[in-house]
């Protein structure tokens, strides 16, 4: 079977499954069924808004200002710039994909794309919040400590992957 | 959430004000955009659903707890890579495992994996940047949850 119609195949069988042991009053299925709406419910909540913003950055973000500041020749202050950008986001990684994507799209170097990928699933502000408030500033602050020139340095390692392999 | 929706209509206004025609061609950029990756976000969602039907979140804290500390983070890391759930599910269900025993390592395992991997969301990573980008960042983000843990647990004084 085809990917592109895998992605097709799958929400289909598990739509069925829930409506399915919904109408049938399986116990299991109708957890499927709430499981299911939450998820989709989130979904359809976040992701329309996101892609008014990513529509709007594309038609009035100019590429050369992009180029300018995280393209090939960005300097130290980029990754800084990505991390206030990231801790922004919201959601999660499945949020940031797209607007990785746009960035990326726009001319940004792909280790500054790497690196806010990164940096969104571990700079968030309302998740930093959470997790200060609930495990201590501490744990907080060793996380941070650790992750932050990880995602940097993983994120060299990922654009010279990505390279060594269109060569 | 909400400040999303006001920030977005915010944006748009300006832009409406600034030009019309661009704002359209935004909006039909996004839709577009949308639409194309629908299959994937649905995609996305069903495997969610599936798992966490197959293991509520709320009972993830009873499968960590009951086993020796190395599987107890063999288990930690695993879940928390398949599944996401946002901070204000997660981080009380960290909470949890502290109370109930679990080392700070263990629990640091958890919420990383929780929040940098992500193998639900596989279908719109592998869409975006390509299958052999999408595997590399998600190990490369276990590896680097596995070195929190480790290092919360090394300050922590647990080894």
């Amino acid at each position: 079977m085809k990917k592109k119609s895998l992605y097709y195949f799958i929400p289909a069988l598990v739509l069925g499954a829930a409506l399915g042991s919904v109408v049938g009053k399986y116990d299991h299925g109708i957890a499927l069924w709430t499981n299911l709406w939450q998820y989709l419910k989130t979904m359809l909540l976040l992701l329309p808004p996101v892609f008014v913003l990513i529509g709007l950055f594309e038609v009035w973000v100019k590429q050369e200002t992009i180029e300018k500041h995280f393209g090939e020749s960005h300097g130290i202050s980029a990754w800084f710039w990505l991390i206030i950008l990231s801790s922004t986001t919201i959601g999660g990684l499945y949020v940031s994909l797209p607007l990785a994507y746009s960035l990326y799209k726009k001319g940004t170097r792909l280790r500054l794309v790497y690196g806010f990928l990164g940096f969104s699933t571990i700079c968030r502000i309302p998740m930093t919040f959470f997790e200060a408030s609930f495990l201590g500033l501490k744990f907080t602050l060793i996380r941070y400590a650790v992750s932050l020139p990880l995602v940097i340095l993983s994120a060299m390692i990922l654009e010279k992957s990505a390279k060594n392999k269109q060569a | 959430m909400t400040i999303l929706y006001i920030l977005t209509v915010l944006c748009t206004i300006f832009s409406l004000v600034k030009s019309r025609q661009k704002t359209i061609k935004a909006l039909k950029i996004a839709r577009k955009k949308f639409s194309s990756i629908l299959p994937q976000f649905l995609t996305m969602i069903s495997l969610l659903t599936i798992f966490t039907t197959l293991v509520p979140v709320s009972r993830m804290s009873e499968i960590i707890q009951g086993h020796n500390s190395g599987l107890q983070l063999i288990f930690a890391l695993g879940l928390g890579s398949i599944v996401f759930v946002p901070g204000f599910i997660a981080f009380p269900l960290a909470a949890v495992l502290i109370k109930s025993g679990v080392p700070y390592y263990v629990t640091a395992a958890f919420t990383s994996s929780l929040m940098m991997v992500g193998f639900a969301s596989m279908p719109v990573e592998i869409t975006y940047f390509g299958k052999s980008s999408a595997w590399k960042r998600n190990l490369i983000s276990l590896l680097i949850s596995l070195l929190i843990a480790l290092a919360i647990g090394f300050l922590y004084g647990e080894f």
